[in-house]
């Protein structure tokens, strides 16, 4: 069910940016977006020259490599109407982040400005411009959502997951308590400062199991993979999924880090 | 550069770190940070609806005045001279406390009572005096359980959050002569009235008084302090000295100014409307004033600001020392602010410690952040500091720093992140492989050279074929 924003065209040329984590580690994530998009509407296409939209770099302080990243992934993307990725911290990158990174080349300034304001995350690029009202999924599961920091205060989206959930059949989500911490993923900060970076995850999980929820859904594959990682040592029953794949009803694959057939 | 005062971070971060983390005193301590600051924060923006245009006003304020800081620092100085004071411009750190020493030594200073003061903090100012001979009684609750114990502040404004009650009553039964051994310390009123009496006595007997200042006003050439104990205002009326100790970039145009900053300040700082006292202090007394100091004296003290002012940590000179980036930052959360070796912590110190010292010194503050950015959302100037903290991982990065394992990783993913042909085919060989290690348990409990992610976490295993793989594959055969 869908009622598209103004201005959107009919059937827009989307190009997915499947993220670095989503194709090495979990592509089913990408398969459903994928799925999200087209019943949206949208014709969607994945171009092949896509990598990593440079962020470990940026944030590392390796600005010419990000910089040369930012360039390649500007030109690869800029033909779409839009262009979606299945995570906040991605599409913050482009959205926030490029603009600032290639300010000063003349070349590929204004290029990124225009790539930056067709960039979205994906539960984002459903409700506010594809106009999905409701999807057709089922998950009988209580589940708890967490907002990774860059959707929630570089995109400011809380709003829109929500709003896709609550239209799964059997489904109920239950908010943690302090919901707008971070998780203590933060990307290479996790490997550089690992204890910090655990102190911050057991935190969570705390408000996690606290929420009576028996499955965290994110909208970001860093996030995921560090508090899966930590749920299965600590021997939770807790599960985590990309929030894609339960929007999309594409649960066949295991949760993240979980056996490929039940023990 | 500083020159080796305490301030400078020299320690292992990490093992301070990781120190903090085992610490469960510490631990249950900064729970109160969490409980204590973060909602009253919240409760009293909330109640302000014109909150977040303030903040535009005050960071508009602060930018002009930076802007023509010279100028309104001769503004300043001349209206402190009208008053009836002196300034004393000190570029580091060892002309302030040359400076500060010269004036208790011409004050014939034995006792010197103090103020909280991060700027003395920042250039060791009381090891500096005791060292002269000049007894120095810090007067703020805190600094005085600081003092007592041979300690430093863990927090800008709140400098013992990392005690508890108990550990400060042992200090206050062991080190308070002449009260009876066996007396009751079990609540914090006990506290703050024995901290009261003894420094009576000192409020009484000092020649000098130190504060710092959280705002000074060109127009007026006044110096504000916020307090909510009262100890700044006994400290700067009752010894014939007053000295001003503040840095140059606190300077405001206009007492209008001044309001527009301090509605934002106990509000972002405690949650607090306005605190309990807030005091200005124009000159020493008059000849038809009951009291006040026959002396007053402002020392200015630069420590490398100027050398900020226009460059890509400019921003930060818009800090008014609030402390809600420390409250909502889960790393200072988790670590406290000792960790961060340095006066300045959280994330206003990781961008503020480098500045003083050099990226050398103190690299991992701005690198130990995961970036989650809250800091910026509750800074009541609008300082972007992950973007800051960003400027300096660059700077860290050019220098070399980066251990050569890190350095490695980085580039090596950034050549293939290049060459996507090169990046699909390695990645379309690889992870199948890693699928097939990880068997049908769908994580690896340990995994070569991935130590500082399996050490405490298990790593999901990739599903099999990659994305692009498989997209590619189910294009072909339709």
């Amino acid at each position: 069910m869908t009622e598209k924003r103004a201005g959107t065209p009919a059937s827009p040329h989307v190009a997915l940016f499947v993220t670095c984590l989503v194709d090495l580690i979990r592509p089913s994530v990408g398969f459903a977006a994928l799925k999200l998009l087209q019943d949206a509407g949208a014709r969607v296409e994945v171009p092949a020259e896509q990598t990593c939209c440079g962020q470990p770099a940026y944030n590392s302080g390796n600005r010419a490599d990000a910089i040369a990243i930012a360039r390649q992934v500007v030109e690869t993307f800029e033909r779409f109407d839009y262009v979606v990725a299945p995570s906040g911290s991605c599409a913050g990158m482009i959205k926030r982040h490029y603009p600032e990174l290639l300010a000063d080349d003349p070349a590929y300034a204004s290029r990124a400005r225009a790539l930056a304001a067709k960039t979205y995350e994906l539960t984002s690029s459903l409700v506010e411009v594809l106009g999905v009202t409701a999807v057709e999924a089922q998950f009988p599961a209580t589940v708890t959502y967490h907002d990774s920091c860059s959707s929630l205060r570089e995109l400011n989206i809380s709003d829109a997951p929500r709003r896709l959930l609550a239209g799964v059949d059997g489904l109920t989500l239950k908010e943690m308590d302090e919901r707008e911490v971070c998780c203590g993923f933060g990307g290479a900060f996790a490997v550089k400062y690992p204890e910090i970076s655990m102190t911050m995850a057991e935190a969570k999980i705390r408000n996690i199991a606290a929420s009576g929820a028996t499955c965290v859904l994110a909208a970001d594959l860093g996030c995921l993979l560090h508090l899966a990682g930590r749920l299965s040592r600590d021997g939770s029953p807790i599960t985590c999924r990309h929030v894609a794949e339960v929007l999309a009803g594409m649960n066949e694959t295991p949760a993240i880090g979980q056996p490929q057939t039940p023990e | 550069m500083a020159d080796a005062a305490k301030a400078a971070p020299t320690h292992s971060f990490s093992e301070a770190a990781a120190q903090a983390l085992a610490d469960q005193d510490l631990q249950r301590a900064l729970l109160n940070v969490k409980r204590g600051f973060i909602a009253k924060r919240a409760k009293a923006r909330d109640k302000l609806p014109e909150f977040a245009r303030l903040r535009d006003e005050a960071k508009a304020i602060k930018d002009h005045t930076l802007s023509y800081l010279d100028l309104y620092l001769e503004a300043y100085e001349r209206k402190v001279i009208e008053s009836g004071g002196e300034v004393h411009f000190a570029p580091t750190a060892k002309d302030a406390r040359d400076i500060v020493l010269r004036l208790c030594r011409d004050a014939g200073a034995r006792l010197v009572t103090k103020g909280k003061s991060m700027v003395s903090e920042e250039i060791g100012l009381d090891d500096h005096l005791e060292a002269a001979g000049i007894e120095v009684a810090e007067t703020d609750l805190g600094e005085h359980i600081l003092q007592i114990r041979g300690d430093t502040p863990s927090h800008i404004i709140a400098p013992v959050i990392h005690l508890n009650k108990e550990t400060i009553a042992a200090d206050f039964i062991r080190d308070h002569d002449g009260l009876p051994p066996g007396r009751s310390l079990d609540t914090v009123p006990d506290l703050v009235a024995e901290a009261r009496a003894v420094l009576r006595e000192k409020f009484l007997g000092a020649d000098v008084g130190i504060t710092g200042a959280n705002l000074l006003i060109a127009e007026t050439g006044s110096s504000v302090i916020v307090t909510n104990e009262g100890n700044g205002d006994l400290t700067e009326t009752l010894p014939a000295t007053h000295i001003v100790l503040a840095s140059i970039e606190k300077l405001v145009p206009t007492l209008e100014d001044a309001a527009t900053v301090l509605r934002l300040l106990a509000r972002s700082a405690t949650g607090q409307e306005i605190t309990t006292y807030t005091t200005f202090a124009t000159g020493p007394a008059r000849a038809d004033d009951p009291d006040g100091p026959r002396a007053y004296h402002v020392v200015l003290l630069d420590n490398g600001r100027s050398g900020m002012l226009g460059n890509e940590f400019h921003d930060m000179l818009r800090c008014i020392r609030c402390g809600a980036c420390l409250n909502h930052c889960p790393v200072y959360g988790a670590i406290g602010g000792h960790a961060y070796g340095s006066v300045y912590p959280g994330p206003m110190g990781a961008v503020l410690t480098p500045a003083l010292y050099g990226i050398d010194q103190a690299r991992d503050l701005p690198n130990a952040s995961s970036f989650c950015g809250r800091c910026e959302e509750v800074c009541p100037m609008a300082i972007p500091l992950p973007a800051l903290m960003r400027k300096w991982r660059e700077r860290d990065f050019d220098r070399g720093n980066p251990p050569f394992r890190q350095r490695l990783a980085l580039k090596s993913w950034a050549f293939l992140a290049k060459r996507p042909r090169l990046y699909h085919a390695l990645s379309g060989f690889v992870m199948p492989v890693l699928a097939r290690l990880a068997g049908a348990d769908g994580r690896f409990r340990h995994f070569p050279l991935a130590e500082a992610w399996t050490g405490t976490r298990d790593l999901p295993a990739p599903e099999g074929e990659t994305f692009q793989a498989r997209y590619r594959k189910s294009r072909v055969k339709p």
